[in-house]
């Protein structure tokens, strides 16, 4: 009987919604272990909001809280993990395909010896061994991998997993761990762009490209953001090299991976690449005048016209049968 | 400064992926390789250092088949100085144990600083710099989108972006392995006397199989498959009021996401 370790994500005190996924899905996958999940947290001193993570099938949670792990530290927050996962007997570790989960996780598979999967959008178990699905070559492909080690680490893709509420009595443990030596340190936090969601993170995603033709005109994408609540904006490489917004937004293969249940897209044509990081979204809209744009054959919902009339329409639209 | 880079060879991203019939892997043969867009930006930071730092070198380490000596030549052109191929053929290999040859390769250099890509885009692993880094017993930060060296030449600061705009200033010992994000740099174009000179420059060769040792397989694969093709969906034009009702409604009514 083993168990499965989630490393769960917080801000502001508050547990993130891909952390719920992933608890959901451990929760489904522990049985075949023999064994229950495990989430732990890591942060500075101030307190995390943990209770919600019982209503996910989460049946203990490991909160390590020192002013020293404020900000996320590779080494230090690896060797947590490590520890972590050996005293509560954890054979297989699960974190998210964020900015945290995507250094961590491959820095405890490596600390371990052990194997290690990106970015999965399927995770199951058989014979005791993880076994996973997920795409290459930027989605253009998926692979399948069967686990060979002991222990087994992964990252699973936001949004990939539904969260499901299976009530467990959550127990609530803190420890004083020690980080060790850290040799890559955070000085500082720098705000790059205060308040806006982020691509990889939203449920819904607009998107514009070079038609947008400015920095100015990429606002009317952030009226319509904010009218879809939480919304984030993106953008594609032309949008970016353009210099009409800073390439934290590019979506594509060289750019984010985005999986939100909506993504508009203003003004893109559609190229291959631009495809790679965003055709996994449920839902598909495209603004283009061009008829034979390629983004229109992965569209759901195709517009035909001028985005400079369809989306102030469409946020005037939104604005009144969403606040209704 | 001993200044190494870790380049890998991948299909151009244009390429249509097809696999092969029996399922066991991608079919090759139509592929265009080319060197892997965000080693580009390692390289280029590299030549960046090595111009700050006079008698500085650097080289170039990859792992993979012979066609991959292509994209080191490549790297040459743009000015890197000789190159390292750990020759694959024949091997069967995964991400533990390319980065357990890969990390003999830097332990055996000694290298000052390691740019890497922060991701490979065929594979999309994007675990090497950690894997490298730890298996060297080196720090590591990745994406890195600034890059300053220290003035004490053994240490350096650099940015990594995190989620919703905000960016991390690291203070990091060297030696170190960074992964390179775009917007670190601009590549530079290989110039002629560049692709001249990348001809002579030396890429000495060692084996997979002697580094890898008796290392065996931690994650096997069991298939490929392609993504589902998405049902073409509706297509309308007309007055914005009109096209915008119908979207609203069906964003709503049929799609159900608002
Ligand atoms: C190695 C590599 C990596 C790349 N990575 C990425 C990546 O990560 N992300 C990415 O996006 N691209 C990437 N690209 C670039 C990609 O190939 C395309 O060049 C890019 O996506 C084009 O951006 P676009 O659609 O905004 O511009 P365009 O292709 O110029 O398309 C603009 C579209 O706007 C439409 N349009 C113009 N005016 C209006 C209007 N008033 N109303 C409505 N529609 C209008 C046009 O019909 C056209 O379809 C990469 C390329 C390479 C080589
Ligand atoms: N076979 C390889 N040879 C040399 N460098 C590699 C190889 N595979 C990956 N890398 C490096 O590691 C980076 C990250 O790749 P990955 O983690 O595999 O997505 C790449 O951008 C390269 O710099």
């Amino acid at each position: 009987m083993t168990n499965i370790l989630i490393i769960a994500e917080h801000q502001d005190g508050k547990v993130k919604k891909y952390s719920f996924e992933l608890a959901s899905k451990a929760a489904e996958l522990a049985p075949k272990l023999g064994g229950g999940v495990v989430a732990l947290l890591i942060g500075g001193s101030s307190a995390i909001d943990t209770a919600e993570l019982g209503k996910y099938g989460v049946k203990k949670v490991v909160t390590v809280e020192n002013e020293a792990l404020k900000f996320y530290n590779s080494d230090g927050y690896s060797k947590i993990v490590c520890d972590v996962a050996k005293s509560e007997n954890a054979s297989v570790i699960l974190g998210s395909a964020t900015p945290m989960g995507k250094d961590l996780c491959p820095t405890v598979a490596a600390k371990l010896k052990v194997g290690f999967t990106q970015d999965c959008t399927a995770l199951d178990i058989e014979n005791g061994k993880l076994k996973i699905r997920r795409p290459v070559f930027a989605g253009k492909a998926l692979i399948d991998l069967n686990f060979q080690t002991g222990v087994q680490v992964a990252t699973a893709r936001p949004n990939s997993f539904a969260v499901k509420e299976s009530a467990v009595n959550l127990v609530a443990v803190k420890l004083a761990a020690d980080p060790g030596n850290m040799r890559a340190k955070v000085r500082e936090m720098r705000v790059a762009e205060k308040g806006e969601a982020d691509v990889s993170e939203a449920d819904v995603v607009v998107s514009g490209g070079r038609a947008l033709a400015s920095e100015d005109n990429f606002k009317m994408l952030y009226e319509l953001a904010h009218v879809l609540k939480g919304a984030a904006v993106g953008a594609s490489r032309a949008a970016v090299d353009a210099g009409y917004i800073s390439h934290d937004h590019q979506v594509g293969q060289t750019g984010k991976t985005v999986n939100p249940k909506l993504y508009i897209a203003c003004g893109i044509s559609g190229a291959i690449q631009h495809l790679a990081g965003m055709r996994t979204s449920k839902v598909i809209v495209a603004i283009n005048k061009d008829p034979e744009a390629p983004i229109f054959s992965r569209a759901d919902f195709g517009i035909v016209g001028d985005l400079f009339k369809i989306v102030p329409a469409l946020t005037e639209s939104l604005k009144k049968v969403l606040h209704d | 400064m001993k200044i190494g880079v870790l380049l890998k060879q991948v299909p151009d991203t244009e390429t249509k992926i097809k696999l092969k019939a029996d399922g066991s892997g991608i079919e090759e043969n139509e592929i265009k390789w080319v060197v892997n867009p965000y080693d580009e930006y390692a390289v280029e930071e590299a030549l960046k250092l090595r111009e700050k730092n006079a008698g500085s070198e650097v080289v170039i380490v990859t792992a993979g088949p012979a066609r991959a000596a292509e994209a080191t030549r490549q790297a040459f052109a743009m000015g890197a100085d000789r190159g390292i191929r750990i020759d694959t053929t024949g091997v069967s290999i995964d991400l533990y144990g390319t980065a357990l040859i890969l990390s003999k390769v830097v332990l055996e250099e000694k290298f000052d600083i390691i740019f890497a890509g922060k991701q490979a885009v065929d594979d999309d692993c994007t675990a090497m710099i950690q894997f490298v880094a730890e298996l060297s017993s080196l720090p590591h930060v990745s994406p890195v989108e600034k890059f300053e060296l220290g003035a004490d030449g053994k240490s350096a600061t650099v940015e990594r972006p995190v989620a919703g705009g905000m960016k991390e200033v690291i203070d990091i010992e060297l030696p170190c392995v960074l992964g390179c994000e775009k917007g670190l740099n601009t590549p530079r174009y290989a110039s002629l006397p560049g692709i001249m000179k990348a001809k002579t420059k030396p890429i000495v060769e060692k084996k997979a199989a002697e580094l890898l040792g008796s290392e065996g397989l931690r994650v096997t694969t069991a298939g490929w498959a392609l993504p589902p093709e998405r049902a073409t969906g509706k297509k309308i034009d007309g007055e914005p009021n009109v096209v915008v009702e119908q979207l609203v409604k069906f964003l709503r009514e049929e799609a159900k996401v608002i």
